[in-house]
């Protein structure tokens, strides 16, 4: 049970209150970008590249510009007037807004229309006449470094081939020494899906440049708008837009979840044709647009191995990545290390030699990779060491569950130092594990399992106990083009007891005008409901690097308690002088100062307040305001421990989820509905891939399922009925003991699943499957295996 | 060539000339000006643009303007009453039903559809009722929970407990 300090008027830390923001939505006055008018809106759409790599010989826009309504086709040679057709990417590699030259990838961006309406701009697109001369693409990573692949980055003269970097982390000497003496070595090939975000608004913007005043307000989809702001004035300082005269607005937005992070193209462009123009344009891209051309998340290609004895212990792992970023590196990374986070591979387990190592290579795809709720690349890490045990427990022959007790991390090992080099800051992985076995009465269910499969029948259980990384991040490792990860809050409380209070973070559905009001509410005793919340506004918010990473909690949520603190030890100093005793005589509840003692002498909260601007102390600062920027000691370690049972169809391998148990600890919780929810979308979006998303490419480079047709997002019918707990494990170092939960279960669902079908299979001698895991890749590896009827026809 | 269309939004009538290839929705958010239903793809799939014509729920991007001409209209602006919200948006809001909100009119005017043809569905009836509305961020357990308490609430039966449900 969750233990409240305040009541339920007050509504602090650990009430489930209903959310603050939901009229809005739930009456349709949402306001999303695509609903942002203004007067004299031009719109803008995008002819894209029907190929993955091709020069351009010729873009013929004379067609399109007699179409009335038409004002302009942008073209990359245009923008190169104004050195505006490269702009940086947030890794500091280059990426075209424009293309003066040569494609990159299937739906690259080749020229922009601006018209005065929407169905005009679409007709002018078909219009525009783009000769191109067609080149063989790089598409298979693994021959991306080979002698005769074409240099793709022919803009960078020193390239010689598409190696981007190379990236390395704990002790190779003494790991390569473990695994040529252990007993038992395990080793899988595994591919960690290339998919997408897919939130269910799509990006776009609205810039409204105005000539007269030399000022720009943008409206767009952005998870970080002040970030945004001082890339664009980076990219745009040189033609006049500097950062005093950018606005950017990130109105509600429809779901971010990393892919609203990135610059895109589109966003650039749509400010250069209203500079150029001085009226504002409308750019709003399609979902196939979205699916093709935005940047994708994971596509690592991962070597696990790991070393252990006879009797179940570990030892060390050995993990070997190949990355493929497409065209650029345009990683929406916020760390200083190019894979992230993936160094947290060694999980949950006490592994005492490690060694990771990746390499990223440039192919002909879509940039990117986002950190798709997940602080970037941790996914792929917690799936290759949950995958990896589960096949080391297999190869030694013991039950995956009493291999992880007998390798966790025990709790009083913390704060724990990894050999990749985190300081873990809490966890208690036995308690968590525990309850998860209990909530889904795990040994009754080995017990049904073993009848099964007398029957021949495939039932499967699957664990994942990880560990995640989030809360980017402390200043001495992360950083967006050099700016550190910290985050703010601003509070101020008006006479009569209300309040604003605005962050530099931003949500996308996360729930933060419920959430921050509650932290306050905690710490200063003003009810959440009189505590109004807001984000996305450059102009008004203090400077923050956004929302992604689970880091609104860990950074700006810490703010809002420093900030708090800050005016409580003012509100302490108020009451000490309206009750005519000294600060040591006073107590604090929530709400109200009292005199120890006499509890009938105090003063509300309210009552402070309101003296802070009648009658405050001579000397002191009047009004009740406090920011405050917080830059976090530590990352937080939020842990989960997720049980999943699978039926698979013996006659068409349907795969069927029956239950699945997620047991997360997120440290305090500050709204346990909110929480919840947050698991429930992230488990989901966890088995997405586990089962269904991936984009897949041909050899040519061609998307083959760049529409929500055939891209698989999950419907009420595929996403079970999820059943989640908590244990609690406070962060020692975040001024509430709070972690982060948003990414958790996006990032310990695949595996669970990915082990609880190859589980299944396991009389099959199946030791892995590639997620996502469909019903044919099942037969398949039946039928490789010889298990399956010579006659059963392929399908 | 453009077309004149009557017909009636949320019990407004509204005379408009539109092009004939005018797709519902757009004709909606931009023409009316109501900007509650909303665009999720392009390519029917995803059901934001979901709203009722004549108690129906339809997906308004399959559909031109002019097919709606004469026809009665209601998004997510005109389900509230002046008594109150109604039922299907105090279950979103009472179960945590909505995250972005951005799928959330689509949803509801799905599941009004489907409470009204059901009144009392399994929850297995409710996932297919609403399996043509994806939703990316509530994984679905809390819009479930949400028209099972619309439904009890619409039935005037004892309106099930909203307080989360956690494994202890």
């Amino acid at each position: 049970m969750i233990q409240c300090k305040t009541s339920k008027e007050i509504s602090g830390m650990g009430h489930s209150m209903k959310r603050k923001e939901d009229d809005r939505f739930i009456h349709g006055k949402g306001n999303y970008t695509d609903d942002v008018k203004l007067p004299g809106t031009l719109y803008m759409d995008i002819v894209r590249s029907p190929y993955a790599y091709a020069k351009i010989k010729n873009i013929d826009s004379s067609e399109a510009l007699k179409i009335p309504g038409v004002l302009a086709v942008i073209t990359g040679k245009d923008l190169e007037q104004y050195n505006l057709h490269w702009m940086p990417t947030l890794m500091s590699d280059t990426q075209m807004v424009l293309p003066v030259d040569t494609v990159m990838y299937q739906a690259q961006e080749v020229a922009a229309i601006i018209a005065t309406e929407k169905y005009i701009a679409r007709d002018a697109r078909e219009a525009v006449r783009v000769e191109y001369e067609v080149m063989k693409p790089v598409v298979d990573p693994f021959k991306a470094l080979d002698a005769d692949a074409p240099i793709l980055r022919t803009d960078k003269p020193d390239k010689k081939d598409n190696h981007i970097w190379h990236w390395e982390v704990g002790q190779k000497e003494e790991t390569e020494k473990i695994f040529q003496e252990a007993e038992v070595t395990v080793k899988e090939q595994m591919h960690i899906p290339r998919i997408h975000v897919a939130s269910i608004e799509t990006c776009g913007c609205v810039a409204s440049y105005d000539k007269v005043d030399n000022h720009l307000t943008m409206y767009m989809t952005t998870q970080a708008p002040h970030a945004i702001r001082t890339v664009f004035a980076l990219v745009a300082g040189h033609v006049g837009l500097t950062e005093e005269k950018i606005r950017v607005i990130s109105p509600d937005i429809g779901g971010g979840f990393g892919g609203k992070v990135p610059v895109y193209p589109g966003y650039v462009i749509a400010i250069a044709a209203s500079f150029l123009i001085g009226k504002p344009v409308k750019w709003i891209e399609d979902r196939s647009e979205n699916l093709q051309a935005d940047s994708f998340a994971r596509d690592y290609h991962i070597t696990a191995e790991l070393a252990g004895t006879k009797d179940g212990k570990i030892l060390a792992t050995r993990m070997k990545v190949l990355a493929d970023h497409g065209y650029t590196d345009a990683s929406a990374n916020p760390s200083k290390f190019p894979t992230g986070m993936f160094s947290i591979g060694t999980g949950s387990y006490d592994y005492p030699n490690a060694f990771m190592e990746a390499d990223a290579v440039y192919t002909n795809k879509p940039p990117g990779g986002v950190a798709y709720r997940c602080s970037f690349r941790v996914t792929e890490a917690v799936h290759a060491i949950e995958r990896i045990t589960d096949r080391f427990a297999l190869e030694i022959g013991k039950d995956p569950a009493a291999l992880r007790f007998q390798n966790f991390i025990k709790k009083e090992q913390f704060p724990y130092h990894s050999p990749t080099g985190w300081e873990y800051d809490s966890g208690d992985y036995e308690a968590g594990l525990k309850l998860a076995m209990k909530g889904i009465d795990y040994d009754n269910l080995r017990i049904e399992q073993a009848e099964k499969r007398k029957k021949g029948e495939l039932m499967g259980i699957g664990l994942s106990t990880f560990t995640e990384i989030v809360g980017a991040g402390p200043s001495k490792d992360f950083d967006i083009l050099g700016i550190k990860m910290f985050d703010s809050a601003e509070i101020r409380v008006h006479p009569t007891g209300k309040a604003i209070a605005r962050f530099g973070t931003k949500s996308q559905g996360q729930g933060h005008e419920t959430t921050y009001a509650q932290i306050i509410a905690e710490e200063l005793g003003i009810p959440a409901k009189d505590i109004q919340i807001e984000e996305g506004d450059t102009d008004t918010a203090p400077y923050g690097l956004g929302t992604y990473a689970s880091r609104s909690t860990p950074t700006a949520g810490a703010a809002a308690v420093m900030a708090a603190r800050k005016l409580r030890d003012k509100a302490k100093k108020i009451a000490a002088y309206l009750l005519e005793v000294s600060e040591d005589d006073l107590e604090w509840e929530p709400g109200k100062f009292s005199v120890k003692g006499a509890p009938e002498k105090s003063k509300t909260i309210q009552e402070i307040v309101f003296a802070s601007y009648t009658n405050h102390p001579q000397g002191m600062e009047a009004g009740f305001e406090a920011t405050h920027y917080y830059d976090p000691p530590n990352l937080t370690f939020p842990s989960g421990a997720y049980i999943c049972v699978v039926d698979i169809d013996p006659d068409t391998f349907e795969i069927k989820v029956r239950r699945f148990v997620a047991i997360d600890d997120a440290g305090h919780i500050i709204n346990p509905m909110i929480a919840q929810g947050q698991v429930h979308g992230g488990l989901t979006q966890g088995i997405a891939p586990a089962m269904y998303e991936e984009l897949i490419y041909d050899d040519d480079g061609n998307i083959l399922n760049g529409t929500l047709m055939d891209y698989l997002v999950p419907t009420a019918v595929e996403s079970p009925s999820w059943e989640t707990g908590h244990t609690v494990t406070p962060s020692p170092h975040h001024p509430i003991g709070a972690k982060g939960i948003g990414e958790s279960p996006t990032v310990g669902a695949p595996p669970a699943i990915a082990n609880a079908i190859v589980d299944a299979l396991k009389p099959y001698g199946i030791t892995h499957l590639d997620i996502p895991i469909t019903p044919y890749k099942i037969f398949k590896a039946l039928k490789e295996k010889g298990v399956l009827d010579k006659n059963i026809v392929e399908s | 060539m453009k077309k004149e269309i009557t017909l009636k939004i949320n019990g407004e009538e509204f005379t408009k000339e539109v092009e004939p290839r005018t797709l519902l929705v757009h004709f909606i958010r931009e023409d009316i000006g109501m900007t509650g239903t909303h665009i999720g793809c392009d390519t029917s799939s995803c059901g934001a643009c979901t709203i009722l014509i004549d108690g129906k729920s339809a997906k308004s991007c399959t559909i031109l303007a002019v097919q709606a001409a004469g026809k009665e209209i209601t998004t997510v602006e005109g389900i509230a009453t002046t008594e109150g919200v109604h039922p299907i948006q105090e279950g979103f809001k009472e179960n945590h039903g909505l995250h972005c909100g951005f799928c959330t009119p689509g949803m509801m005017l799905r599941a009004i559809e489907l409470l009204e043809k059901n009144p009392d569905p399994t929850e297995e009836e409710i996932r297919w009722g609403i399996s043509g509305n994806l939703c990316r961020c509530t994984g679905y357990n809390n819009i479930v929970k949400s028209i099972i308490y619309a439904g009890a609430k619409l039935r005037g039966d004892e309106l099930p407990s909203t307080e989360p449900v956690f494994v202890e």
